[in-house]
């Protein structure tokens, strides 16, 4: 399902100093082309259709077309990522449709704590990991 | 290339990669950094965010052992894994991350990650190891603490990404950092350190996928691990484990969406295109290899395998029932109707959700084909070899265990350094670069990163003196490192076709052609995981060939020359892996390879 870009939706990322797409995926295919200001995927057949790239772009650029080489055309999966939960929606191949919804985080963005909260010790030379025995609930296990 | 700024990076602590591993190894390694006023230097050829095998998401923590909670010791989980790899585990290893790894779980659930809860709020089971997750941002969850850990360091934390790494940096056999390049600048990066940890995951594409047209990146493993952390560790003099242990899901058939809740939370069954139930019907065959083909749960390999003996006597497909499964289910329900409506739906988003938190190619394919698993079955296959010494694999560096779990047998042998150092002075190897410690998952990479990164800055303490390295070695390397871009160059004119050129060999061709010598000859998928003695030979003989015009590699810019380290680091491990093919004289892992030869366990 390698990715496309939809030439009418894709500004390019203008505003920014690099473009959504090429900073995430996880392959390094997506390319700006510089002439047209629009992005492309420069390698589909290595592409994992993870969808990183869909998820991130500002302006719902990007889209996946199965592969074609095992797929029947015609279906799609459609992500809209929010900061708490993502939205999926199902097209099949005869028209039918289904939507799912699922959480994705319980904290606010970029708020994730090192340590959790648990309480640190400062043995470099114990086993315990800095958060140990505390984030483990329990002792930790020794011969 | 000759123009491309080198810029040195200096510093105490370099973790190589930004995966799972990584991501445990400096949320630890800068608390205990901090402390002894130590700097940690990270670098991922992706962003953080969304790198490695996690970037897509999962939808169940493999690895939770429970053990606070009475569920299981760290001991039961040595013994799953000694069972499920025929006998072959480093049981220190396993039982230390084993102890260790409850720990990460806890720690992903306070930075944000959704565990399911049942109505008593614990934690929701696939399986006696497995939780289920809301996984779809469980990377980004784990990499935005590894980033705040180290922006808690001040100028003393540092993250490079989108700078690739092409190998280890060396000194009198030590390892002292790395070396790499920008995928983004023209920039040659020489990374000087105390000590680097390598954690830059497995390697795929080393076998011929079965998709070979636009498909061909949908293998089960994904494209962008691609052995670097294997041909770094080699490199490097490190002693190897493992390394004829590759790893072959079961998974739905193209798209290679998981199998793991089917089988283990709906309780699916697989059958033959003829109904026959492939773990029933070929039971006797479990009895030849034993001890393993008695105990429970049945190792992967022998699962495998089972599966493997019916597609080869024509009985395929295989599907995996999921109509029968999800009827089952209802029907518990029949007599309840309001309670069967949400039962179904219920069910029905969990399927769903299974492949869209980590395989989305294969809800795809549903949808393009019309399934809805609750009318019919679906194919499932076994995937092409992979190398991954995380998951239900082993290959990877052979490393020290922690001094506190040794025994007096083991100590001499097991012990040397921190956990994880392996046998080269300096080098730490964690996740899917360390091997025989087979089934830690997310959380046990996690999890293992995290004690390689306390370890590592302990060793930095003893050895603390910054590596002096001649500009010569610097020198020798850029060359080394941009040597396919000359060759472009030099080349490109010679024929109207930059593709085709007597003078050197694109990226592409050289995968495509050490793909058909692995799959053909070293026990691939159109060789039915078949290999002999006789194979082997003629494989390293091709292989060889294939080494020498890896000197003429040629890229045309960064992204190709991305590409060619790529798989110059395939290469090395499959060759390391045909080589240890040949020493192990015997068939171990039947589901893995069958050594057609030496067919029984010895
Ligand atoms: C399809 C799939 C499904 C899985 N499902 C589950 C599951 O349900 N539950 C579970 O617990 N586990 C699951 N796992 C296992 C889990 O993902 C791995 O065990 C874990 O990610 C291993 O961590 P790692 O750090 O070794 O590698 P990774 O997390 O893969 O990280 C590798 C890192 O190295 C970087 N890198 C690679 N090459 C270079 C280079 N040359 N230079 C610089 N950086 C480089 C990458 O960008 C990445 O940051 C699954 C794995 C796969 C592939
Ligand atoms: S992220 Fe979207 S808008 Fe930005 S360059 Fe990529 S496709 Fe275009
Ligand atoms: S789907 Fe994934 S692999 Fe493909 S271009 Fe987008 S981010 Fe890259």
């Amino acid at each position: 399902m390698p990715s496309y870009v939809i030439p009418d939706k894709c500004d390019g990322c203008k505003a920014l100093d690099k473009t959504a797409c090429q900073y995430i995926c996880p392959n390094d295919l997506m390319k700006l082309n510089k002439a047209t200001e629009k992005a492309y995927n420069q390698d589909p057949d290595m592409c994992w259709e993870c969808q990183c790239c869909v998820k991130i772009c500002p302006t719902q650029a990007i889209d996946v077309r199965g592969y074609a080489d095992f797929m029947p055309l015609g279906a799609s999966v459609v992500p809209m990522r929010s900061t708490d939960s993502i939205m999926w929606t199902i097209k099949f191949r005869d028209g039918s449709l289904k939507r799912f919804k699922f959480p994705i985080r319980t904290t606010e963005e970029g708020k994730a704590v090192p340590d959790g909260g648990f309480a640190k010790h400062s043995d470099i030379n114990s086993p315990e990991l800095y958060t140990e025995p505390a984030s483990s609930g329990g002792p930790i296990a020794k011969l | 290339m000759n123009n491309w700024e080198t810029v040195v990076v200096e510093t105490d602590l370099l973790i190589a990669g930004g995966g799972m591993s990584a991501c445990g190894a400096a949320t630890e390694a800068a608390y205990w950094a901090k402390a002894n006023g130590l700097k940690v230097t990270l670098v991922d050829k992706a962003a953080m965010d969304r790198s490695g095998a996690v970037a897509m998401g999962l939808s169940a923590i493999n690895q939770y052992v429970g053990i606070a909670r009475g569920d299981n010791t760290a001991n039961d989980y040595v013994k799953y894994v000694r069972q499920d790899l025929m006998g072959v585990c480093r049981e220190d290893l396993v039982y230390d991350i084993a102890r260790h790894v409850d720990s990460s779980v806890h720690l992903f659930e306070k930075w944000g990650l959704p565990i399911w809860l049942d109505e008593e709020g614990n934690y929701v089971h696939e399986g006696r190891w497995q939780l289920m997750i809301n996984g779809e941002s469980y990377k980004i969850i784990v990499a935005e603490a590894a980033k705040n850990a180290m922006a808690e360091l001040g100028d003393n934390g540092e993250i490079y990404e989108r700078v690739f790494i092409t190998g280890p940096l060396l000194q009198d056999g030590k390892c002292v950092g790395a070396v790499g390049f920008s995928t983004r600048e023209e920039k040659f990066y020489v990374f000087k350190a105390k000590t680097t940890i390598c954690a830059m995951g497995g390697a795929v594409h080393v076998f011929k996928p079965r998709s070979t047209g636009e498909g061909f990146g949908r293998s089960w493993y994904p494209p962008f691990n691609t052995g670097s952390s294997a041909y770094f560790t080699l490199a490097a003099g490190a002693e190897m484990t493992c390394q004829e242990v590759r790893f072959i899901p079961i998974r739905f058939k193209d798209a290679y969406g998981p199998v793991g809740a089917w089988f283990l939370l709906f309780k699916a069954r697989a059958t033959n295109a003829f109904d026959g139930e492939y773990m029933v019907e070929r039971r006797p065959e479990l009895e030849k290899w034993l001890p393993y083909g008695k105990v429970k749960p049945i190792p992967a390999n022998l699962r495998n395998w089972l599966g493997m003996l019916d597609i080869f006597e024509g009985k395929g497909p295989i599907y995996m029932r999921t109509e029968e499964a999800l009827q089952r289910i209802a029907d518990e329900y029949k007599d309840d109707p309001k309670a069967f409506k949400k039962k179904s739906k219920e069910l029905e988003s969990e399927a769903w959700e299974d492949f869209l938190d980590m395989t989305i190619s294969q809800a795809m394919l549903w949808a393009a084909t019309n399934v809805n698993p609750e009318e019919k079955p679906s194919e499932i296959a076994a995937c092409e070899p992979y190398f991954i010494g995380s998951h239900s694999g082993a290959s990877g560096a052979w490393i020290s265990g922690s001094e506190d779990l040794q025994t007096a047998e083991t100590k001499g042998e097991y012990f040397w350094g921190g956990y994880g150092l392996t046998t080269t002075p300096g080098l730490f190897a964690i996740g899917d670069a360390s091997g025989a410690s087979s089934h830690k998952f997310s959380s046990g990479s996690h999890a293992e990163g995290r004690m390689a990164g306390k370890a590592a800055i302990r060793y930095i303490l003893a050895n603390n003196t910054a590596p002096v390295v001649d500009d010569a070695t610097i020198e020798t390397l850029r060359d080394k490192v941009f040597k396919p871009m000359v060759t472009f160059e030099e080349h490109k004119g010679a024929t109207t076709d930059p593709n085709v050129n007597p003078n050197y060999i694109r990226p592409r061709q050289f995968m495509y052609r050490l793909q058909k010598i692995m799959d053909e000859y070293a026990g691939g998928v159109s060789a039915n995981f078949s290999t002999n003695n006789k194979q082997l030979d003629r494989a390293m003989e091709l292989l060889t060939f294939l080494k020498e015009d890896s000197e003429k590699l040629a890229a045309e810019n960064n992204y190709e020359l991305e590409r060619c380290w790529e798989n110059l680091h395939r290469a090395m491990q499959a060759e390391s892996h045909v080589r240890t093919l040949m020493f192990r004289e015997e068939t171990r892992w039947p589901g893995y390879y069958f050594r057609a030869d030496m067919p029984t366990m010895d």
